[in-house]
């Protein structure tokens, strides 16, 4: 077993405590206007500009887009693990059962990951460490944030998350190498859930599976989430899966939400911003007779060098001279909120 | 197999196998005994989870790899027992995509000099310039602007990366293309413009492509006829509107119920099929079906005997007990 005793959670502070306290709010999560920013010697990337989302309780919210539109780091910045070296929180608040999370001192922060929130990662196979039995790893998590239990609690409990996530209980003493990548994810899973989080980040958990085992996980984390009443925040590039698993979606763009709102209004609402629907028209379907698909033309603006407009108006079919000239405003419809210039225009002219 | 239609199969295979060697006696069967045949011009989609041996069959059939028995036939002749100086002359006629465009592309050379390295290779021109000339031909042909002649493929993203591959691999005008997973590692957005481009490459220069991939909805878009692999068998044949209106086989209803749809109504009506169980060990598997220990209708014979395909409708095979067993009952 692990030689090292090290405590990182410190006696629990007021604020912790408070922060423990689930019944504060409705919203967990309230991320106002993030600013993120990698810095280089050369360069500044500029990740995620000025970006809002609330995760209520109890709900599953999915954040959309394609490679680079910074969804793991603003998932990152939740978390504060961006890398220490480039990445920087420029502007924001990450407010979290009423405390700013930017605000608090490294300790407290340290004992709210895992505790409040945790997070799973894309690719199961680097997550886990190959020289520990995964039994190790899970409890070790599970000591770290409740330093009082004995060791037959600890192992008690790593039992009890083994058997939750559908594996074995006996099979804790195997290491990683010896579980599937479908195992692995699960294994991934119940390490994060076994601190009893209330908010859990799922970054692509599915992306490196089969689909039959994406299926199998998909289907394990929502009966989780509705017997634990987790709130989750699920980042993904596939639609399919945040129609399936999602009630509140965030499409991002070149480090904006250019649209939210609940997946009827993403999946069933009239008015979408000409990236949503960009998105829909690439993706072949599965029940019609295959048409030619409508691509989007070009590529993402460069994080290091964004326009001044709209970042989407070199793409966009709608695209005016307003779009290239000023940056959009939000357009709101109940919690359905549009970041385009058609449809702030549209509001001013009526 | 049914009868051969009017046009002959531009590729087709007998019974391919290919074992590789794990152990002292043990063997792996990445494919097990496939038939197929692609007309020319068409596209044949080849679906299945990972590790079932369809990038192993892609390679197999152009001789990539040496196959452990069966026949491959390309244009009428038998090319399975070809040497690689035998193969070397039809290599201008068989070209393959691979699915990573970041590391099937030497680093240290131009986006010219890619794509006019194989024509070097076969000598198609008497003079090198001819070659860049024709190069910068296909540039244009999918869509890379002529200002990135001259740049390295680092200073490309996936999508641009992957316009290269194509390219090279059209530079022979071969007759015959292996699509190995050529979107997977592209995003949606890009995705759709490189299928587009392959579609159209179809349509101008008559190709005929064996379209490898693990997404369904991909191979729905762009193949005639579907076959679906599990564990180095085939499973299921049919042309592709078909096998997606009235799938047989288990494992393709599986697979087809498990694609989450970005469609609210029907993602919430579709019934959550979820399958147990991972794919088992391919290495010397014993008799019966490969996927009778997943499967929710496996009996004892499933695990004693090997299904055959058997034609369930007109160009429609499927591998399973429960069609011909249905057949028998029938009768």
């Amino acid at each position: 077993m692990f030689k090292k005793k090290k405590q990182v959670t410190q006696n629990m502070s007021p604020v912790l405590e408070e922060l423990f306290d689930p019944a504060s709010t409705d919203t967990v999560i309230d991320v106002r206007d993030l600013w993120v920013e990698y810095q280089s010697d050369i360069e500044t990337v500029r990740a995620v500009n000025g970006i809002d989302l609330t995760i209520r309780r109890g709900r599953t919210f999915g954040l959309v887009g394609e490679t680079g539109a910074g969804k793991t780091t603003t998932a990152l910045s939740i978390l504060r693990l961006l890398p220490a070296a480039t990445g920087r929180i420029i502007k924001g608040e990450i407010v979290f059962n009423g405390k700013d999370l930017l605000e608090l001192d490294e300790n407290l922060m340290q004992a709210a990951r895992g505790n409040l929130i945790s997070m799973v990662f894309q690719d199961p196979m680097s997550a886990l460490n190959p020289v520990y039995t995964v039994g190790e790893q899970i409890g070790e998590a599970i000591r770290l944030h409740n330093p009082d239990l004995t060791e037959e609690d600890v192992d008690k409990k790593v039992e009890e998350m083994l058997s939750l996530v559908g594996i074995m209980p006996s099979r804790k003493v195997e290491f990683p190498h010896q579980f599937s990548g479908g195992m692995k994810q699960r294994v991934v899973i119940a390490m994060a859930l076994s601190c009893e989080p209330e908010l859990l980040i799922a970054d692509e958990p599915t992306t490196a599976l089969d689909v039959t085992i994406q299926a199998q996980v998909l289907a394990m984390i929502k009966d989780l989430r509705d017997r634990l009443g987790t709130s989750m925040l699920m980042i993904t590039h596939d639609l399919g899966i945040v129609a399936q698993t999602c009630d509140d979606v965030a499409v991002m763009y070149a480090g904006e939400i250019v649209e939210s709102g609940t997946v009827e209004d993403i999946f069933e609402g009239e008015k979408h911003h000409p990236y949503t629907r960009g998105l829909f028209d690439s993706i072949p379907d599965l029940s019609s007779r295959s048409e030619r698909l409508k691509p989007i033309p070009g590529l993402m603006p460069d994080p290091t060098n964004l326009p001044e407009g709209c970042f989407f108006a070199e793409r966009c079919p709608y695209a005016e001279e307003i779009c290239t000239k000023k940056h959009p405003g939000v357009y709101i419809e109940g919690e359905h909120r549009i970041l385009c210039h058609r449809f702030t225009k549209e509001e001013a002219d009526e | 197999m049914s009868e051969q239609n009017v046009s002959e199969p531009l590729v087709s295979t007998e019974g391919l196998k290919k074992y590789f060697k794990v152990g002292k006696n043990s063997y792996l069967h990445a494919v097990d005994g496939i038939d197929l045949s692609i007309l020319p011009g068409k596209t044949l989609g080849v679906v299945g989870e990972s590790g079932c041996g369809k990038s192993t069959l892609g390679r197999t059939i152009l001789k990539l790899i040496q196959p452990t028995q069966g026949k491959i036939i390309y244009d009428g002749k038998d090319i399975s027992g070809y040497s690689d100086s035998q193969m070397h002359p039809l290599r201008r006629d068989m070209q393959i995509i691979f699915q990573d465009p970041y590391s099937s592309i030497d680093p240290r050379m131009s986006v010219i000099e890619v794509i006019a390295e194989y024509m070097i290779i076969h000598r198609v021109y008497r003079t090198k310039n001819e070659a860049y000339q024709r190069a910068s031909e296909l540039m244009d042909l999918v869509g890379l602007a002529q200002r990135y002649a001259n740049s390295y493929p680092h200073e490309l993203d996936g999508g641009r990366r992957q316009r290269i591959g194509i390219a090279r691999a059209l530079s022979l005008d071969p007759k015959f293309i292996v699509c190995d997973e050529p979107v997977s590692a592209l995003d949606v957005s890009i995705q759709a413009q490189i299928l587009n481009l392959l579609m159209d490459l179809q349509d101008e220069l008559g190709l005929a492509y064996m379209f490898v991939t693990h997404d369904l909805s991909v191979v729905k878009h762009i193949s005639d006829d579907i076959m679906v692999m599990y564990l180095g068998k085939q499973v299921e044949k049919a042309p592709s509107d078909e096998l997606f209106a009235n799938p047989v086989h288990p494992y393709t209803q599986a697979l087809l119920s498990a694609i989450p749809e970005p469609n609210l109504k029907r993602s919430r009506e579709k019934e959550m099929h979820v399958i147990r169980g991972e794919v088992s060990n391919p290495i010397d598997p014993g008799p019966g079906c490969r996927f009778a220990p997943r499967c929710e209708y496996c009996t004892e014979k499933c695990r004693l005997a090997t299904p055959e395909m058997t034609e369930v409708a007109p160009g429609h095979f499927a591998a399973c007990f429960r069609i011909t067993d249905k057949e028998e009952k029938a009768q």
